[in-house]
């Protein structure tokens, strides 16, 4: 018996060392996606947890204050790094970004393998902090002197951190690279997918802030580790210093969400409605642009109470209310899309428009917390909690969502509609308005975020109801969501495998991903011959 | 000239005996952050509504009837695409411009103390507060004589807390090495709480005291009885 040989002549290697050591693009997006779904699930579990303990009054489902608060850190730490960041611009941006550019592959396949592989690292690392002794119980803010001073293990979610912030850093350097010198012959800057645009800004975002996270963590672990009073304010150190320059990155972080989600959206929309972007150069320039231009002097509206001067609260009113602009203009070019357009209705258009729904929601909910004397009251309160879940997590998760079920003929050549997606998406919508509307309710009553008891309200009443009644309301949301978020799940492996069989071009749609490649798409995405444009070509040019 | 000069020193005595007549006046935060709120919710219910029914009536107009069809939006001319980016953008600043300057009398309430406040220092540990009244008197809960302002000097001999009063609409990070203050006003009898709204740790949840306002008899009592004890 001969060993099979593949047509070069090398030995053929087994197929799971082909996934773990492959440089295409579409394989390593798609490692992501399995890395961050896992992380999403799990993360997803510790939110169940959460809401169990607070249903009722005192201490039911964890052991410990700490227990608790270690389950916080996870449900915030992974979601943000390992599940949003990861599953939109890790997954989406590899699979997609190239093939909608014509390229044949990033730039740096290996670099970019390297990436996925940091990721991967930082998943376990995350994951460890259930299995070692002293788990870290500092909130993904990490804010010192209690980040310093607790016996939990500070330093897994410093490298955890710098981890994710390589593979940050390696992928941003990898795509902007791509985008400028690999684009099809004939593909100019305004014939980008919004997705391209929105993946560059997202990029651009994190090369210029993730070394500020990066040296304020690191400076964390000097502190607890090594004896440095870079916080400590006994020793001429000061605890504000820390908080700065986590939020001048974190803020940003939340547009490294949220630009690659409108993205996804618009691409979405478009597709569905056979209509061209309304105002592509305003939405691109003004939108896009605008919001990263805007993204490094707004960190201060996360610092509205704590003790930072007036002069510089005023200041960031000022600045934060003006996002509204960029933003606002976004909105508009959504909205306008689905003017006059052809609308078909199917899973990713349902998530598409439920978006809609949750920027407006979660983005109008904003403006009371750009006002500093509106948050010197509703800081650290679960109306925050409520209204960054709906701007941030809520509609990136239903961007993302949508961008699976769009993509999935692309990825799999079978489609992933069907009854059970009708039904979960419906799940999804009806249990995140279940979920967090209560939390809006009382949170401008005063109840705080992070807390697993709150005895301190137990006779307060809003129209009749205690705050237990609105918690019990809310926990019942997330077990719907958990339902919703379980029934894909099983239908994406199901689908992936026997769903119904899609042609190259299900959508109809102009963009290159779907127009010139196969279901998936083999290596080199492009068969021969090389995908070369002309200046008319624009991936939303419907009417010809 | 020197009718402009007299006219602009005019103006600006003007202005700074308002300003003073402005200190004066004892302002109520919690009441002006309710007004505040109502016209913010207002705002951006008015902004909802409006872009909603507009998403709504499009999602359901505009459903194609053929798989073939497409859509039939024209291209926008230079003038228009210039327009509709700009037009937008001056009513969206014009709103934001408006609530800013809303917020910002507000945020005066707020930080302004008024001049003859009672000062109270506030010391937080992991996980209780303790108050120190101007006689000395230290306790671990906080009351206020009715009608008199009061204004709490805060810092923190361990890691972050922060002082919050729901029912006073306020609060502020206490921290160590910096001292922060908020001010109340307590209008009328109130019993509430304050709690504890930075995570400090594993009884974070349970930091909390009583905060009331009572007559000044009885503030002057209670402070009486506490220092006798001690």
């Amino acid at each position: 018996m001969s060993t099979p040989t593949t047509t070069t002549g090398h030995a053929a290697v087994p197929a799971w060392k082909e996934w773990i050591l492959t440089t295409d693009h579409k394989r390593i997006g798609i490692l992501y996606l399995v890395g961050a779904m896992a992380a999403f699930g799990i993360a997803g579990l510790m939110a169940l947890i959460i809401r169990l303990e607070q249903m009722e009054l005192g201490m039911q489902f964890v052991e410990s204050g700490t227990q608790y608060n270690g389950i916080l850190y996870f449900h915030g730490a992974v979601m943000i790094l390992a599940f949003l960041i990861p599953g939109l611009t890790g997954f989406a941006a590899n699979y997609f970004l190239p093939l909608m550019i014509g390229a044949r592959d990033v730039a740096f396949p290996r670099i970019n393998a390297f990436s996925v592989w940091l990721f991967y690292f930082a998943i376990v690392l995350a994951l460890l902090s259930f299995v070692v002794p002293d788990g870290p119980d500092i909130m993904w803010t990490g804010y010192p002197p209690y980040s310093v001073t607790t016996s939990a293990n500070t330093s897994m979610y410093v490298f955890t951190v710098h981890l994710l912030g390589f593979s940050s850093i390696l992928g941003a350097v990898n795509f902007l690279v791509t985008v400028i010198y690999l684009r099809a012959p004939g593909m100019g800057w305004n014939q980008l997918n919004m997705f391209v645009w929105t993946t560059i800004a997202a990029f651009v975002l994190q090369l210029i802030f993730i070394p500020v996270l990066a040296s304020a963590v690191t400076l964390l672990l000097f502190d607890k580790y090594l004896g440095t009073h870079f916080f400590d304010p006994t020793e001429g150190g000061d605890v504000l210093l820390y908080q700065n320059l986590f939020w001048f990155y974190s803020h940003p972080a939340v547009y490294v969400i949220f630009l690659p989600a409108v993205g996804i959206l618009f691409d979405i929309i478009a597709t569905m409605s056979k209509n061209r972007i309304f105002n592509y150069k305003a939405a691109v320039y003004v939108g896009i642009w605008g919001t990263v231009g805007i993204s490094g002097i707004v960190w201060v509206h996360h610092l509205y109470v704590s003790g930072m001067p007036d002069w510089i609260r005023l200041g960031h009113m000022v600045t934060t209310l003006l996002i509204s602009v960029p933003v606002g203009i976004l909105t508009l070019s959504m909205w306008g899309t689905l003017y006059k357009g052809a609308i078909t209705y199917n899973t990713a258009m349902m998530y598409a428009a439920s978006c809609l729904y949750l920027i407006l929601l979660g983005g109008l909910t904003g403006i009371p917390l750009a006002l500093p004397s509106m948050t010197l009251h509703l800081s650290e309160t679960s109306y925050v909690h409520a209204h960054f879940h709906f701007i941030m997590a809520l509609f990136a998760a239903f961007a993302l969502f949508g961008g699976i079920y769009y993509w999935f003929p692309k990825m799999t050549g079978r489609y992933a509609d069907g009854p059970i997606a009708t039904v979960s998406f419906w799940l999804n919508f009806v249990g995140v308005n279940v979920t967090f509307w209560p939390l809006f309710i009382i949170g401008k009553e005063g109840m705080p975020r992070r807390y697993w008891d709150y005895e301190m309200f137990k006779d307060v009443q809003i129209m009749g109801f205690y705050f237990e009644d609105f918690h019990k309301v809310a926990t019942i949301g997330a077990f719907t969501i958990a339902l919703g978020m379980l029934l894909p799940t099983i239908n994406f492996i199901y689908a992936a495998f026997k769903g119904k069989p899609a042609p190259d071009n299900p959508w109809n749609s102009k963009s290159l991903e779907w127009t010139h490649t196969a279901s998936p798409p083999g290596p080199g995405n492009f068969g021969d011959t090389d995908v070369v444009l002309d200046e008319n070509w624009s991936p939303y040019e419907y009417q010809k | 000239m020197r009718n402009f000069l007299t006219a602009m020193t005019a103006l600006s005595v003007g202005a700074m005996a308002s300003t003073q007549a402005f200190a004066q006046e004892v302002r109520n935060p919690a009441a002006e952050w309710e007004e505040l709120w109502n016209t913010v919710i207002i705002d951006i219910t008015i902004i909802g509504v409006i872009m909603a029914i507009a998403a709504v009536w499009m999602l359901i107009k505009y459903r194609a009837t053929s798989p073939d069809q497409v859509g039939t939006a024209k291209r926008l001319t230079t003038v228009q695409a210039i327009s509709f980016a700009l037009i937008p953008a001056a009513i969206f600043m014009a709103d934001d411009f408006y609530l800013a300057a809303k917020g910002w009398t507000v945020w005066n309430a707020y930080r302004r103390v008024p001049e003859n406040a009672i000062e109270i220092k506030v010391t937080a540990y992991q996980w209780y507060f303790e108050f120190e009244y101007p006689d000395g008197t230290e306790t671990e809960e906080l009351k206020m004589p009715i009608g008199e302002p009061v204004v709490l000097r805060m810092t923190s001999e361990d890691v972050l807390h922060n002082f919050g009063v729901p029912e006073y609409r306020v609060k502020e990070d206490v921290m160590p090495g910096r001292i922060t203050y908020i001010w109340i006003n307590p209008v009328e009898a109130k019993e509430t709480i304050v709690q504890c709204a930075e995570f400090c740790g594993q009884n974070h949840s349970e930091m909390t005291t009583k905060v009331s306002a009572v007559p000044r008899e009885e503030y002057d009592a209670w402070l009486a009885k506490i220092a006798a004890e001690d």
